[in-house]
């Protein structure tokens, strides 16, 4: 899918006058929550939100967010349309072809199973996923029939409606859902660890803002903001960094 | 990187199911040519079965649509009036998008029918599955069209022809099928050739709204749009799309054409040449 | 929007609609219906424009520019308009880029296609990146308008055609009588008097723009599809009114949208017919000779 890209909201940072002349764009989802979504105020909110600002704040530069399309970011991020994704990508080997990636913002991220049954079919049945995902790529392997949708809220409803038999996602992403369902979702089957953690996607040909970026983020880590945040919106059981 | 013979293998059934060929679609930097051409080419096999089903109920449909809205008897004009309106005055996307949200809010196990001696149990399951879910609404939305390219089609059978047939004693059925029915086709056919061709480009809505694609098997345009995602190359996927879609509109031509001659082929002079030049179009 | 707003869990249920129909998502919803009507507004004289000028160039004595009008209008009845919304945004984002670059740095050595990179240099980027964000919303509206000016003015232009070539020669022959030029009798005569021609197939390419408008969301125009599905899912509560979901309901309201559109384009097509058949040579400006006789 072809989408251009569409500013969301101008943040105009303090930045130092060495690098203020350009505007980083950073390209986001909006639509997996807790990691990114949109409040209801009509703003970008979440975990990659809070992040991706305090990053740019680090390193001195002027960002603005930019909302696509999941199944159109890796090709806006290539087109330019923007320069950075933040949008709980992982870290995996295939899309490193396309892309670069920082180091990983997050510890690697279980991926489970949710459905309304404790002894629904994983291994055979029809397993709901959104498209260009680890889980999507992780699911066309095993032996379940694959049902691929545009948004991870759509995954959700597909179990739902019964029309699959689980949905297939980050752990942190199903915990609130399954929390919140007074007993109607189930996690089930074994976590799966996928990727090597969640990073920020860059171009290949931008070493420069990948070095940036790790400066800022093994800044963070070092001082224990990271983990507060990662605790602030995945809950206290959630992983960090040690 | 695959030679064209292996692209065809690997992928020339790839829409029908992943049983049918490569299980994964060929990523970014491992796509041929051909294996847009082929991979398009299977999807359109998905553009035909819709078309074709589409128009072989709704031409029946839209019949029996028309003549409602043509009957003098309100409690069948005003229904009929209201479907056409509801399908021609609403975007088919939406239409999709809604039929899919209502489809998967019926009971997963099936409607019970109480028919007093026996209950039936109406499977409901695959109405959810673009095959079945999306075809129905592709149904209705030609029937309602067509309908009223028939109904305006039946308001313009001469008079003359039906004073004729009353002169030969024919009423009823016999009128219908031997004079009206006959009539009405030759009139309409020029525009429901266009509403044919308008609907075989419509299935390319089918996996953009709504209905899910199953194991990546999608018809051409989902194809090519991923082709398209995969190489951010626009310039190769949709144009290879709108070449099999040009030759798919020529042989509807051809076909309704042929028709149209044998339709028109008691008048004294040489039938009409179709005029693909459409004043009426979706 | 309301004072009461600030703690919605509390709040009985009336109040908690009256604060989550006005929340700023759902503004941004009543605000994408606006855009849609802006699409409708700015597309069809973009597409009239379009159609004329594809229609003029059809009938050309020119056989090149005739070509390339009756290329144009063949064009969109052989393939699916949805190819062209798809295509023609990003196949003018890319070109325009290109060219930028080409003009902007000359000196650039390395190839603009490297596998999946479509790379230009930074000063050649269409609007620039450090461009306000309503310049990029202006700009994508832009090219999802070029696109259906694009189809549409084909169709129109099919229309047109159609309608100057059924003006009857008679009125033309008679203008030509008076010893007018060729340039006089289009101007004076044939542009006049094809309107009503024109009208049934302009009205129904109205109601074909009306409902192509969904397809703004495929080309990432944040619509009124787009806001259906957002609201409509069901939302957990890290969001402020938590629901399930809810998108069969905001489906039926933009549905319900386009059958008032359409319904209300009718009646006034319908009028306006009315009026323009007046004193004409049709079956419809004869009826009404008959009824006022």
């Amino acid at each position: 899918m072809m989408k251009l890209p569409l500013a969301l909201a101008a943040l105009t940072l303090a930045a130092a006058p060495a690098l203020a002349q350009n505007v980083v764009r950073l390209g986001s989802e909006g639509a997996y929550p807790p990691y990114n979504f949109i409040n209801d105020a009509n703003q970008l909110d979440g975990f990659e939100r809070e992040l991706g600002d305090a990053l740019c704040e680090r390193a001195q530069l002027t960002c603005e967010w930019v909302i696509t399309d999941w199944d159109s970011i890796i090709p806006n991020l290539t087109a330019g349309n923007f320069d950075a994704i933040l949008a709980g990508m992982n870290i995996t080997d295939e899309r490193r072809q396309v892309i670069s990636f920082s180091d990983a913002y997050t510890p690697p991220a279980a991926s489970s199973y949710a459905a309304l049954e404790e002894d629904a079919d994983i291994e055979n049945g029809v397993v709901a996923v959104q498209v260009s995902t680890v889980q999507a790529s992780y699911v066309a392997q095993t032996g379940a029939t694959l049902l691929e949708f545009a948004t991870p809220d759509e995954t959700v409803a597909a179990v739902r409606n019964g029309e699959a038999d689980a949905v297939f996602a980050d752990r942190d992403f199903l915990v609130p859902i399954v929390e919140e369902s007074g007993g109607e979702f189930v996690f089930v089957g074994e976590d799966v660890q996928l990727g090597e953690g969640i990073g920020i996607g860059l171009r290949q040909s931008d070493e420069e803002l990948r070095e940036t970026f790790n400066t800022a983020i093994a800044s963070m880590k070092e001082d224990g903001t990271l983990n507060e945040m990662i605790i602030k919106w995945f809950g206290p059981n959630a992983l960090t960094f040690d | 990187m695959r030679n064209c013979w292996e692209s065809l293998s690997a992928y020339g059934l790839r829409a029908l199911g992943r049983d049918y060929g490569e299980t994964l679609l060929p990523r970014a930097g491992d796509i041929t040519l051909c294996d847009q051409i082929v991979l398009i080419g299977s999807g359109l096999s998905w553009n035909l079965y819709f078309g074709m089903l589409a128009i072989g109920f709704g031409f029946f449909l839209a019949t029996l649509l028309a003549l409602g809205k043509n009957s003098t008897n309100p409690l069948l004009r005003r229904p009929s009036s209201g479907f056409i309106f509801l399908f021609r005055g609403s975007p088919l996307f939406i239409q999709f998008f809604l039929a899919y949200e209502a489809f998967v809010l019926l009971p997963r196990n099936g409607i019970e029918i109480d028919l007093f001696f026996t209950t039936i149990t109406a499977e409901t399951r695959w109405l959810t599955r673009a095959w079945a879910g999306a075809l129905i609404v592709l149904i209705l939305n030609t029937t309602a069209y067509s309908a009223e390219i028939f109904h305006g089609a039946l308001q313009s059978v001469p008079k003359g022809d039906l004073e004729a047939a009353d002169a030969y004693g024919m009423t009823g059925w016999r009128r219908f099928r031997r004079i009206v029915w006959p009539t009405m086709l030759r009139l309409a056919w020029p525009s429901y050739t266009n509403e044919a061709i308008f609907l075989f480009h419509a299935t390319t809505l089918v996996f953009f709204s709504g209905f899910p694609a199953w194991q990546q098997s999608g018809d051409s345009l989902y194809y090519a749009r991923y082709l398209a995602d995969q190489t951010f190359n626009p310039f190769v996927a949709y144009p290879i799309v709108a070449a099999y879609f040009v030759g798919l509109t020529l042989v509807i031509i051809w076909i309704f054409g042929a028709v149209n001659r044998r339709l028109n082929r008691h008048l004294p002079q040489q039938a009409p040449r179709l005029r693909y030049r459409p004043q009426l179009i979706r | 929007m309301f004072s009461f707003c600030t703690d919605p869990a509390t709040l009985p249920d009336w109040q908690w609609f009256a604060c989550y129909l006005t929340s700023g998502t759902h503004l941004a919803f009543y605000w994408s219906f606006g855009v849609v009507l802006l699409l409708i507004a700015l597309a069809a004289p973009s597409a009239l424009l379009f159609g004329f000028g594809g229609a003029l160039a059809a009938r050309s004595h020119v056989a090149p520019v005739r070509v390339l009008g009756k290329t144009y209008i063949a064009m969109v009845r052989g393939v699916p308009d949805i190819i062209f919304f798809l295509f023609v945004p990003i196949a003018i984002d890319q070109g325009l880029e290109y060219l930028m670059h080409h003009i902007r740095c000359p000196d650039w050595t390395q190839p603009v296609r490297r596998g999946a990179e479509f790379a230009v240099c930074a000063q050649a980027k269409v609007p620039l990146s450090n461009a306000p964000a309503w310049v990029h919303d202006i700009y994508s509206f832009g090219l999802a308008l070029v696109a259906f000016a694009l189809v549409f003015g084909a169709f129109a232009a099919n229309t047109l055609y159609g309608a100057m070539r059924t003006v009857p020669r008679a009125q033309l022959e008679t203008a030509e009588a008076y010893g007018m030029s060729r340039r006089q009798v289009v101007r004076r005569i044939l542009l006049p008097q094809m309107w009503i021609y024109a009208l049934p197939g302009l009205s129904n390419l109205w109601m074909i723009l009306i409902k192509a408008t969904p397809l703004l969301f495929l080309l990432g125009i944040r619509d009124i599809v787009y806001w259906a599905r957002e609201l409509g899912g069901s939302k957990t509560s890290i969001y402020a009114y938590p629901h399930g979901d809810w998108r069969l309901w905001y489906f039926l309201a933009v549905l319900v949208f386009y059958l008032l559109l359409t319904w209300v384009s009718e009646r006034v097509f319908e009028r306006l017919m009315r009026r323009l058949s007046r004193g004409q040579a049709t079956a419809a400006g004869e009826r009404l000779r008959r009824a006022a006789a």
